[in-house]
């Protein structure tokens, strides 16, 4: 009876006691299966020829069919190979660039909106949007959109500077915060064209930094609505021990509060990450020969003849690769007893 | 040197949000119009190249009353007994809440006009969702999105929860457990929308002797418009349930050792402690989860655009993917008019949920 008893004791505060290890276990690695059974089964399709994938389902390579490379060869070496690397390259470009501008801006426009009170207010939304739809009805008119729009900025400084000073009503920061988000509902199939007719405008179409300008701007409302609700965690009484010390705003933020913010940054970064990594539809427009990206080289495998899944899974496979590698470093990061640290020393 | 410091000090408020507001106020003003316009407007070709024709709320009229209405709203059916009591209990609900706002001490005008007036879309929708899925009614996109979006976002957010909590344990082997629950979010969406096609394959699928054991060997089951309906959504809930695992996981790992260590020793137990101590402090992260998920889920198309083509029929379409097959017939302006519409019902929805739900649940 005791010993059984002590099967439901927990051996220390964050050991779990023997049962609850067997049980975790079990949902651990029942979810576990789930997840990697569809990879599994990506992994043996790669090696398969397409025979196999078309008479019906084989499941153990050497055992139920011989596996081979021929979709590997094509890919990689044989008549995909330059249209696989040029893509490779510019994935990695764009997603590693947007990803870190991205937790870079975000993260400061964040830390701001939790420590700062903003109070835009109406009557200046008001002016702007008043300005706005003066230069597009300008623009409808036919006058050249460049002179339309530096009109209507002046026009809105001017009345900024004159006549806004009267309306006082404002509003605050929790406004910001959901006008940001609120950039992410329209659909992408409803903005790219308008973001194509954009980059035709500033000759960004098929650049880098189109893509990375794009990916940068869908991915900081996440950012920002993310990192608030890490930075609301830390406790404000460290910021306001380093500001009598002297140390300025900015090296506050560096120094104190981004090194405690370090699981939400990890976390936030993997995936804004994974997003610029995997969009389709805006990459599908932006960009054609020189800024493509993988997600168009992988749909492509969807050819006349019916979808292609051996080279498909191929690409999938090479496309995860980088990420998981991404993770498997970062994940460590992603832990407890930060904080703790800190505020006893 | 030092008036430039202080200079500095004084607009680090400004120099911390304004890079985000003008980015964000770039890439987002243009669409905004242009779509605003399109949707208004007819897309049509003529020789040298294409004219728009501007012809009002017609774009709309169309979805809400005219030949799109049956694939857009449903077809109404006859709701049971069942059905009508949900559906008065869902307005009482509503018109409960409206009444208990209106009269207490913090009511303004504003507030229970604005109240109101979700109170009244809230019943349509309501009404909308008894009458479609009723029997011998039909499901149009809307209701198909609201049943993927609340469906998805429950199951997604209990998982998520359930496995950060087993990964913050200190267990060996749990950095294994982490990395691989992240795997599903980072295959690119089209991908996964294929790899699902793949699996769900009756005949070349891994699952066909299950399929042959229960007689069902030849029957596609995304033939069926609740088996296509769950065959997506079970794709959408295995893709992203990582993104709500690794956010909790990150706030749970946060959280501060002590409070849980002094409610230990005081004699609470696990599921005290996750109350009283964890749900509190990682509330306010899985409420913006939520917010986000539920915005991103709104604009699933990849899955049943892949999986499903929409079908059988139009069963399983999206108002994203209604909105991209309109744009890939070059019906520019209907997209634009779906795409509108998600952008008004989505930001309804939005709203409600950030004053009533997130301001109660967090700023308490």
């Amino acid at each position: 009876m005791e010993t059984f008893l002590k099967l439901f004791r927990r051996r220390s505060l964050l050991q779990p006691s023997v049962a609850q290890m067997v049980v975790s276990y079990f949902l651990l690695i029942g979810w576990a299966f789930v997840v990697l059974f569809p990879l599994y089964w990506l992994v043996i399709t790669s090696l398969k020829l397409p025979i196999h994938v078309n008479d019906g389902p084989v499941y153990l390579p050497f055992v139920d069919f011989e596996p081979s490379l021929h979709a590997w060869k094509y890919i990689l070496i044989g008549d995909l190979k330059n249209d696989t690397i040029r893509p490779y390259v510019n994935t990695l470009i764009v997603g590693l660039a947007s990803a870190l501008l991205a937790l870079t801006l975000g993260t400061m426009a964040a830390y701001g909106l939790i420590r700062f009170r903003y109070r835009p207010r109406l009557g200046a939304i008001g002016a702007f949007l008043g300005c706005l739809g003066l230069a597009v009805i300008a623009v409808v008119l036919g006058v050249p959109w460049t002179i339309a729009a530096v009109a209507a900025l002046a026009l809105f400084i001017l009345i900024l500077q004159t006549v806004g000073r009267r309306f006082q009503k404002s509003l605050g920061n929790s406004d910001i915060a959901f006008w940001l988000i609120s950039q992410r509902i329209l659909p992408p199939v409803a903005v790219v064209i308008p973001i194509y007719v954009l980059y035709q405008q500033f000759r960004l179409l098929d650049t880098h930094v189109g893509l990375i300008i794009a990916y940068v701007g869908a991915n900081l409302p996440i950012v920002v609505w993310l990192m608030r609700d890490y930075f609301q965690t830390i406790p404000v009484e460290l910021e306001e021990c380093a500001a009598i010390d002297g140390a300025s705003r900015y090296r506050i933020f560096v120094s104190i509060v981004l090194p405690l913010a370090v699981p939400g940054l990890i976390a936030t970064f993997l995936f804004v990450l994974v997003f610029a990594w995997n969009e389709y539809l805006l990459a599908l427009f932006l960009s054609s020969a020189r800024a493509q990206t993988m997600p168009l080289t992988v749909a492509a495998q969807n050819a006349t003849r019916g979808p292609q899944w051996w080279y498909m899974s191929v690409l999938i496979i090479i496309m995860i690769l980088p990420v998981i590698i991404m993770a498997i470093v970062l994940e460590r990061y992603i832990a407890r007893g930060l904080l703790v640290g800190a505020i006893k020393g | 040197m030092d008036r430039v410091r202080a200079a500095l000090e004084r607009w680090a408020g400004h120099a911390f949000l304004w890079p985000v507001v003008l980015v964000v106020l770039f890439l987002s003003i243009f669409p905004l119009l242009l779509s605003l316009y399109l949707s208004l407007a007819r897309l049509q070709f003529v020789p040298g190249g294409f004219q728009l024709t501007f012809i009002g709320l017609n774009n709309y009229r169309k979805l809400f009353l005219g030949s799109e209405q049956v694939h857009f709203l449903g077809l109404a059916g006859q709701p049971s007994l069942i059905g009508w009591a949900i559906f008065g209990l869902g307005v009482a609900l509503l018109a409960w809440t409206l009444v208990s706002y209106a009269r207490g001490q913090r009511a303004t005008v504003g507030g229970v006009v604005g109240r109101g007036l979700a109170a009244v879309i809230g019943s349509l929708i309501l009404l909308m969702l008894v009458r479609t899925l009723a029997p011998g009614g039909r499901p149009g996109t809307i209701t198909v999105t609201l049943i993927y979006v609340f469906v998805d976002l429950t199951i997604q957010y209990l998982l998520g929860l359930g496995l950060a909590l087993l990964c913050t344990q200190r267990l060996p082997g749990r950095r294994f457990f982490r990395v691989v629950f992240l795997l599903p979010m980072m295959i690119t969406p089209v991908g996964v929308a294929y790899m699902f096609r793949m699996l769900a394959d009756t005949t070349k699928g891994p699952f066909k002797p299950i399929w042959g054991a229960l007689g069902l060997y030849n029957v596609s089951w995304v033939n069926d418009p609740w088996g296509a309906r769950a065959a997506v959504m079970i794709g959408d809930i295995w893709q992203w349930t990582p993104f709500m695992f690794i956010v909790l996981l990150a706030a749970l790992e946060g959280q501060s050792v002590e409070q849980v260590e002094a409610a230990t020793v005081d004699g609470a137990n696990s599921w005290q402690i996750f109350r009283h101590i964890t749900l509190p402090e990682i509330l306010p992260v899985s409420t913006t989860l939520i917010l986000i998920r539920m915005i991103e889920a709104f604009k699933i198309v990849d899955l049943p655009n892949v999986l499903t083509n929409g079908g059988p029929g139009t069963a399983t379409e999206s108002l994203t993917l209604q909105a991209y097959i309109n744009w890939r017939t070059l019906d520019l302006g209907g997209a634009s008019a779906v795409a509108y519409v998600l952008l008004f019902l989505v930001t309804f929805l939005a709203m409600t949920y950030v004053n009533v739900i997130r301001r109660r649940l967090v700023e308490t």
